[in-house]
């Protein structure tokens, strides 16, 4: 029986919830979607169709989720968590079977009124088991190194199916979000330092292999790696997409070309405008100005979670929350990243604002649950 | 119930510690993309800009429309006449082979252009026109433009294209264009834009390449935005450009018809000027060749057989022949004596037939010899003796001079394609291309026009202008650019002593209207319209002293390439000049049989300024003058109405 249980009677009840929700946090994410719209809207050429539309459908369906699962008491959630996994794993299975074949990769399955990504699913179910998880072993079990092998086993398991997929974005991101939750659990550094040296070892790996018959990734993979490493070896060919991005984004200027009047994606020369590559559009048409509010925007959200799982009691709405945060930062990061040409094209959608349904849903989802943990809170 | 333990509040500060360190390595990540976006969108910005804009816009050339020509009365030479092409689409085509096998009931479509045209579909963006046929008939265009809504994707457009009526009679005068072809470019310096333009087509040869700079105009452009795949999405601007210029040339299509027409199908050249501005009235050159098949892109087979032909009727022979002048030369030979006062014009010459010049035997036409000559009977019955005795005196360098100040060895600044300089040698000349000394012998050679002496039509007529005239007349064959009169070619007096002129021009006279002058055969009777000329016939062969002791082999015994240039040149009317004509036929045996005749008919027909009548000529030669002109004036057999018909 854990403190949370015992302190019912303080946490509110009722309707009385809607009153404690993280009202921030949702007048952020608002915002966030709203940007989404406004430049869905802008790269259809002044349409509500063929995306804002469905965006803010999703959304609102999105928001309705939020609430619900806001509603429903965090441990709930908590005692959900084993089985948000293995079922999450199942259509991880699942898609290898039945998955629909998209851009060289099997991702999603078609549940006939949206697509769902259980890669998006599993990023969300599996820090919520490993908050779970540090929530029950007792604390001084944590740098045990059978009790570090668990959770390691945890993330690794369904990283290696997404990366079958294979999808090294969504890879990456769970490697990161494990690990970066079982850092928070409290898991000694010493750990860390030895990863960190074996990921360097496995790099230098995944280098030695390429032309090998043993070679760890695809073909298409490496030259993603080439282009992003001199994207002007190639500037019409694989290295196009980043030189137009960043052509993009540098002709915006400071106050951009004005909403509508992005000429690099009015006339295609973006690549994937309405997902991968919406935050160029937004740069090239609001400028500096426009991308440094939707940056502060992320960061205020990211703020916010953490002032929140700071102020919990308990160990799972703490993690559960960093874990959520650290996702999203995640997310915006990486695709920040790759626009601006830090990092290579790894097919990270920007959070909230690219066109596409199961990552919104299953976000505000998530969002619902780092409400549910703020609205459960002893008070 | 159960508290937190001290290990457990001891977790919860550590996480809190991560939690707020990892916030914080978060903030430093937003802090970096910050900085990066400022990178890319303050400090890079105009790069950046610059280079959407590059992405953006693109300049499309708007071709200019080439400047027409026309001759001295207006008659159109060379025109800009719509010719049609069927253009497809292949994003409005649908199924392409479909719409190309039905198109192909309707019009005949050449297979190899066709295959060529389906590739250039495939890989172009399915907005992009390609050109499935060109040069369309009126007819078949038509068929086209009723079954358009059965032919999705099938645009008829209409475009120019250079045409010349006048077809063979202009060839070597107007040219013609051809599209650009790499060569071109590469012999340009910093080559237009506007010839990168697939189609364009640009001057080859005579007027045409040679008044490029005017008759091209200017190229427009407009600036379009375009999307990635080049899809034109709407035009920015546009500046219109500027067309190329009409020229008027001083050419008469008339005149030039007939002399192309009586040359015939001999391989000769023949020269009208005005004697007072030097305007070319005709300049003719056979046999000659339809400059329409250029145009076109000539077929290999056509090409080589105008190529490899033994006329040369690629050749423009009155400025690019080079012929020895012959006996045309002899009033130059004695004109630079009367100059210098080494003879008066009574002085007689004994010829025996010979003339030894230093130990070498230097012979006269007439073997026998001519007698006592003086300065009308040589030229009047072309004796040689007479002129290598009076070159002996005067010396080459005289000579020359002379030959040069009437235009012969110099190089007239014409817009025609290959103009030659000819060779009107000297001492010095021989010392410095030859290597070797000039020598008493070469002399003689000089002073009947043999030897190094080489001279074009062009120049001969000029020569023969300036004796009419004494003036130092230049060609012209621009009359007027845009409406714009050019420079006369009307020039100062030479400086000569009239009374020696006077009696060369008398002694020409002779040459055709006295009864032992070797042009008597080809007079006019006419009064007012006589004409005065010099015959000439050159060796392209030495006659060896065994050949001379058997007997010259006559001309008609000689293959052609062996036989004597037939040379004439005349001026008329007599006493008040106004035409210049000079006649080369190549290897047509003497000048007074071959060219005396053709030169008549041509200076009557620019005299009358069409036929002539019948009493201008000799009263026995009139039936054959008639049955000539009948059928001369009738219509060559291949000369069709328009161009539209397609090669």
């Amino acid at each position: 029986m854990s403190y949370l249980e015992h302190s019912v009677k303080s946490v509110p009840g009722g309707l009385r919830k809607v009153l404690f929700l993280n009202w921030p946090i949702i007048l952020l994410l608002v915002s966030v979607s709203g940007v989404g719209f406004l430049m869905l809207y802008s790269v259809a050429g002044g349409s509500f169709s063929p995306w804002a539309e469905p965006q803010m459908k999703r959304f609102a369906l999105g928001f309705a989720v939020m609430f619900v699962v806001a509603m429903i008491p965090i441990w709930f959630w908590r005692n959900m968590a084993v089985l948000g996994y293995v079922l999450s794993v199942l259509l991880l299975i699942g898609v290898e079977f039945f998955g629909t074949v998209g851009m060289g990769a099997q991702r999603w399955i078609d549940l006939g009124f949206m697509r769902l990504q259980p890669s998006e699913l599993m990023k969300i179910t599996l820090v919520m088991l490993l908050a779970a998880y540090y929530d029950w072993l007792a604390p001084r079990r944590t740098s045990r190194p059978v009790w570090v092998l668990i959770p390691v086993l945890m993330i690794l398991f369904p990283t290696f199916l997404v990366l079958r997929q294979p999808d090294l974005g969504t890879s990456i991101l769970l490697l990161t979000a494990g690990g970066g939750l079982m850092f928070l659990a409290g898991v000694h550094w010493a750990y860390f330092a030895a990863v960190l040296a074996m990921g360097v070892g496995l790099v230098t790996a995944v280098f030695q292999s390429r032309g090998t018959p043993w070679q760890l990734l695809k073909d298409y993979q490496y030259r993603r790696i080439d282009t992003f490493l001199d994207p002007s070896s190639d500037p019409l060919g694989a290295g196009y997409h980043i030189t137009q991005s960043k052509i993009a984004l540098g002709s915006g200027g400071i106050t951009g070309r004005g909403f509508m009047q992005g000429t690099q994606s009015r006339l295609n020369f973006l690549p994937e405008k309405h997902t991968d590559f919406i935050f160029t559009t937004l740069a090239e048409e609001f400028g500096f100005v426009g991308g440094l509010s939707l940056l502060t925007l992320y960061a205020l959200l990211i703020l916010f979670c953490i002032a929140s799982a700071l102020a919990a009691r308990d160990r799972f709405s703490t993690l559960v929350t960093l874990g959520i945060a650290l996702n999203f930062f995640l997310f915006f990061a990486v695709n920040m990243s790759m626009v601006m040409g830090l990092a290579p094209v790894v097919g990270v959608p920007l959070p909230l604002v690219s066109y596409g349904g199961s990552a919104m849903l299953i976000l505000m989802a998530a969002f619902g649950i780092v409400q549910s943990a703020h609205i459960h809170r002893p008070r | 119930m159960r508290r937190p333990d001290r290990l457990s509040q001891a977790l919860g500060r550590t996480t809190s510690r991560r939690a707020l360190l990892l916030g914080g390595v978060q903030l430093a990540f937003a802090g970096g993309l910050a900085l990066r976006m400022r990178q890319l969108q303050v400090d890079q910005a105009d790069q950046f800009r610059l280079l959407a804009e590059e992405n953006r816009v693109n300049i499309q050339l708007i071709p200019p429309t080439r400047g027409e020509l026309f001759d001295r009365e207006g008659k159109i030479l060379a025109r800009n006449s719509p010719s049609y092409r069927i253009v497809i689409v292949r994003e409005n085509a649908g199924d392409v082979q479909d719409v190309v096998a039905r198109l192909s009931q309707l019009v005949s479509l050449d297979e190899e252009d066709l295959i060529d045209a389906i590739e250039e579909i495939r890989k172009s963006p399915p907005f992009v026109p390609v050109t499935l046929a060109d040069r369309v008939s009126w007819d078949e265009i038509s068929k086209v433009a009723v079954n358009l809504p059965a032919l999705p994707g099938i645009t008829p457009e209409v475009g120019l294209t250079r045409e010349y009526p006048q077809r063979g009679d202009f060839a070597h005068v107007v040219g013609y264009v051809g599209p650009v072809s790499d060569y071109d470019l590469s012999q340009i310096e910093d080559p237009e834009p506007v010839l990168r333009i697939p189609r364009f087509q640009l001057g080859k040869v005579g007027i045409e390449a040679k008044r490029e700079d005017v008759l091209r105009g200017k190229a427009g452009a407009k600036r379009v935005e375009v999307n990635a795949t080049g899809r034109v999405m709407r035009e920015l601007d546009r500046r219109e450009g500027e067309a190329g210029a009409d020229l008027q040339l001083t050419v008469s299509a008339d005149l030039q018809n007939y002399v192309q027409a009586r040359l015939g199908e001999e391989s000769a050249a023949a020269v009208v000027l005005d004697v007072d501005s030097g305007d070319i009235l005709a300049s003719a050159s056979a046999p000659s060749y339809d400059p329409n098949l250029f145009v076109r892109g000539i077929s290999v087979a056509d090409y080589r057989a105008l190529n490899e032909h033994q006329y040369r009727p690629l050749a423009n022979k009155t400025v690019q022949g080079l012929y020895p002048p012959g006996s045309t030369f002899k009033m130059i030979t004695v004109l630079a004596a009367l100059e210098e006062g080494m003879i008066g014009t009574e002085d007689t010459v004994w010829c025996p037939g010979h003339l030894e010049v230093s130990g070498r035997k230097f012979h006269c036409w007439k073997r026998g010899g001519h007698g006592h000559v003086d300065l009308v009977t040589s030229l009047k019955r072309s004796c040689d003796v007479y002129y290598y005795d009076l070159a002996v005196k005067v010396g080459i360098d005289k000579i020359s001079a002379m030959a040069k100040r009437f235009g012969l060895g110099v190089k007239h600044d014409l817009p025609m394609s290959a103009v030659a300089t000819g060779l009107a040698p000297n001492r010095d000349w021989k010392e410095r291309v030859r290597g070797e000394s000039w020598r008493v012998g070469d002399t003689a050679n000089a002073s009947i026009g043999q030897g190094y002496m080489l001279s074009s039509p062009m120049q001969l007529a000029v020569m023969t202008a300036r004796l009419a005239t004494g003036r130092s007349v230049t060609p012209r064959l621009v009359k007027s650019i845009n409406g714009v009169e050019q420079p006369s070619g009307a020039g100062a007096p030479m400086g000569l002593n009239e009374n020696n002129l006077r009696v060369l021009r008398r002694a020409m006279y002779a040459v055709c209207n006295d009864r032992r002058g070797t042009a008597y055969g080809s007079r006019i009777i006419a009064d007012g319209y006589r004409m005065a000329g010099k015959t000439g016939t050159s060796q392209v062969r030495n006659i060896t002293e065994a050949e001379r002791r058997a007997g010259v082999i006559r001309n008609e015994d000689l293959p052609w390439e062996r036989r004597d240039h037939a040379l004439f040149v005349d001026f008329a009317p007599y006493d008040r000049p106004k035409y210049a004509v000079a006649v080369v036929v190549e290897h047509g045996g003497g000048g007074s049989k071959a060219a005396a005749p053709i030169a008549r008919d041509v200076t009557l027909q620019a005299l009358y300024g069409g036929t002539p009548p019948l009493d201008a000529y000799p009263t026995k030669d009139r039936d054959r003058i008639a049955a000539q002109q009948r059928a001369l004036n009738q219509p060559p057999p291949d000369d069709r109405p328009d161009g539209s018909d397609r090669a």
